[in-house]
């Protein structure tokens, strides 16, 4: 300005005033530009990030949206959402319902990436953590009516792992058992092969983006058996064993076989294991 | 001075002939559909010999390309990119640095042709007036587009930048994609005359920064021989650069075009009956010492 000598000859001012008003402009643009952003980036319950996506916003950083992902999967699985999606334009997604991620061995879709938005630390398809699977519709699931459907578990690549089927007893027949189908978050991958096998015309298991299926405890939360286990031992008061008022020659066992008459432990007329009553009862009619 | 709606190239066609006063042009038409091209030859024939998009991709399973614009959002929303992204960069970099930043714009972007016909258009229809307002309002966006990007941590403009956006959905899908670029469109055609690319596309700005030092130059080489037609200013996309080169010559200025904001399409070329401009090799960190070496490149 000092060598202007006049700073407020009309062209400076009109320049300056240019100036201003291209700056503000430009700033409101950013700003909305900003905000949209900022709403892209939730991610739809359906749609679920390829194997190895960075997590908690940093995907979004990342990712420069040019598809190699989904050119080396092998099964068509991952496609680009399309401006006016529900899923942030451009970015890499799959609908496990459609056409679910199939593990590859060689995971090549994370090979493929450039930028890293898919973390070529991983390399054990088994540690992707796409989403996580969850038996939404305990009405409708046909394990949970007392059927023995058991798709979803058949079908898991993680079989026992991922899924286990859990037996209770079904209330309704007072006779049978129930077959429930329980998703271990340790195992599963997010797969979404269950969610496209189930048999129902809207599935009852479904995988949901992990922020979406998963809990979390307070930080400040500790399990006092987990503590104990630790400390290897109880860290509050020192463990005694309860006693009860009972009668000579008799205990209370607490991890389920309840009343046991000391004298006659392994002869009680119905053991534990009601098989072996019935062998039993063969044997000697 | 010749009309505003005097059609320019008109009289080049006439005098020289129509494939003289458009080979350049052609040059540049078939080069920005063959690079489109061979994007698609993958998805519509099974021909994979390019994978990816502008955005990044890989050239028979060897060569990344990576669009350097995009990786520095990135960069600035916070992520430190694998190797073969920055290579590709750097290689993409490394050959706008040498052929001139904008001529991705001129001959790759898939933007140009949707706004080159704009112009078209608005020459034929003689649609009148434009606001004027800052053609370096684009070097603002640019600075926007890398503070969004760092504020969001995300790669923001990636959501609307119409280059991405167009070049992404005719390979992958374009959903309602149209309405972005069918607006660019509009605004070119009816409110400012080459009011994206000229005047606001950040990416344009970005590559115009990086051919600040590029070699592959247009030269007003025979500007003596200039007749004030008119045609070269009218056809440009970005007139002022050519100014100091074609009318310098009192204050020693020119005759190569050194504002990088040229776009190195070769237009001017294509419409001057007079055949003052030529492409020539410039060593810009030279150029203020000696007068440049010049070369005649010819399609
Ligand atoms: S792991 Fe295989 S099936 Fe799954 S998304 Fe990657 S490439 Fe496709
Ligand atoms: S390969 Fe990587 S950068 Fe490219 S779209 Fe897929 S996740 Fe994004
Ligand atoms: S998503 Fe379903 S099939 Fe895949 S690992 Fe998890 S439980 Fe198994
Ligand atoms: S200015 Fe932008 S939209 Fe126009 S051609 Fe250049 S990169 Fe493409």
């Amino acid at each position: 300005m000092a060598d202007s000598g006049n700073s407020f000859s009309p062209a400076r001012r009109r320049f300056l005033a240019d100036t201003a008003r291209t700056v503000g402009g430009v700033t409101l643009l950013g700003m909305g530009v900003g905000l949209f952003a900022r709403q892209a980036q939730s991610l739809p319950a359906y749609a679920l990030r390829p194997p190895g996506a960075l997590t908690g916003g940093d995907f979004l950083a990342a990712c420069i949206r040019c598809g190699l992902c989904v050119r080396d999967c092998p099964f068509d699985t991952l496609r680009l959402a399309t401006p006016g999606e529900g899923v942030a334009t451009g970015s890499p997604y799959f609908v496990a319902r459609e056409v679910p991620c199939e593990m590859c061995d060689d995971i090549p879709c994370v090979k493929a990436c450039p930028t890293g938005a898919l973390d070529h630390a991983l390399t054990d398809i088994n540690e992707a953590r796409m989403g996580l699977a969850v038996l939404v519709d305990q009405e409708n699931c046909l394990n949970y009516l007392g059927l023995r459907c058991d798709v979803c578990y058949r079908v898991c690549p993680l079989i026992e792992k991922a899924i286990t089927l859990e037996a209770q007893h079904n209330p309704r027949t007072g006779k049978h058992a129930l077959f429930i189908p329980v998703v271990h978050s340790d195992a599963c991958t997010g797969c979404g092969k269950c969610e496209r096998a189930c048999v129902l015309e809207e599935a009852a298991i479904k995988v949901f983006p992990l922020e979406l299926a998963k809990g979390e405890l307070g930080h400040h939360y500790r399990l006092g058996w987990e503590e104990k286990r630790k400390a290897g031992g109880s860290l509050v008061t020192p463990d005694e064993e309860h006693r009860y008022n009972l009668p000579e020659g008799v205990r209370y066992e607490h991890e389920g076989r309840g009343l046991i008459e000391e004298g006659e432990e392994g002869d009680t007329p119905f053991p534990a294991n009601p098989l072996e009553t019935l062998n039993r009862r063969r044997d000697n009619p | 001075m010749s009309s505003e709606f005097k059609i320019p190239g008109r009289e080049a066609a006439r005098e020289l002939g129509w494939f003289r006063a458009h080979r350049w042009l052609l040059a540049r038409r078939v080069t920005q559909l063959s690079v489109l091209l061979l994007f698609l030859l993958g998805p519509w024939y099974g021909l994979w010999i390019v994978k990816g998009n502008l955005s990044s991709s890989l050239t028979l399973e060897v060569l990344p390309l990576t669009d350097p614009f995009v990786l520095l959002q990135t960069l600035f929303a916070g992520h430190v990119a694998e190797m073969t992204a920055i290579t590709g960069a750097l290689i993409v970099v490394a050959f706008y640095l040498l052929v001139g930043g904008r001529v991705f714009c001129a001959w790759v972007c898939p933007v140009n042709l949707v706004t080159d016909g704009a112009a078209w258009l608005r020459y034929r229809l003689k649609i009148k007036g434009s606001p004027r307002f800052s053609r370096s309002t684009r070097y603002w966006l640019l600075v926007m587009v890398m503070a969004v990007a760092l504020a969001t941590g995300s790669v923001a403009w990636e959501l609307l930048n119409p280059v991405s956006v167009l070049h992404r959905g005719i390979i992958f899908g374009m959903g309602m994609g149209w309405l972005l670029i069918l607006g660019i469109f509009l605004y070119d055609l009816l409110v400012a005359k080459h009011g994206w690319c000229g005047h606001l596309c950040p990416q344009g700005a970005f590559y115009a920064l990086i051919g600040k030092l590029s070699w592959l130059r247009v030269s007003a080489a025979r500007r003596e021989k200039c007749d004030d037609c008119m045609d070269c200013f009218l056809v440009c996309p970005e007139p002022q650069v050519i100014k100091p080169a074609l009318k310098g010559a009192p204050r020693g200025i020119g005759p190569v075009i050194a504002m990088s904001e040229c776009t190195n399409c070769g237009r001017c070329i294509d419409v001057c009956t007079k055949d003052v401009f030529q492409f020539t090799i410039y060593r810009p960190l030279q150029a203020k010492h000696r007068t440049s070496k010049q070369m005649e490149v010819t399609p």
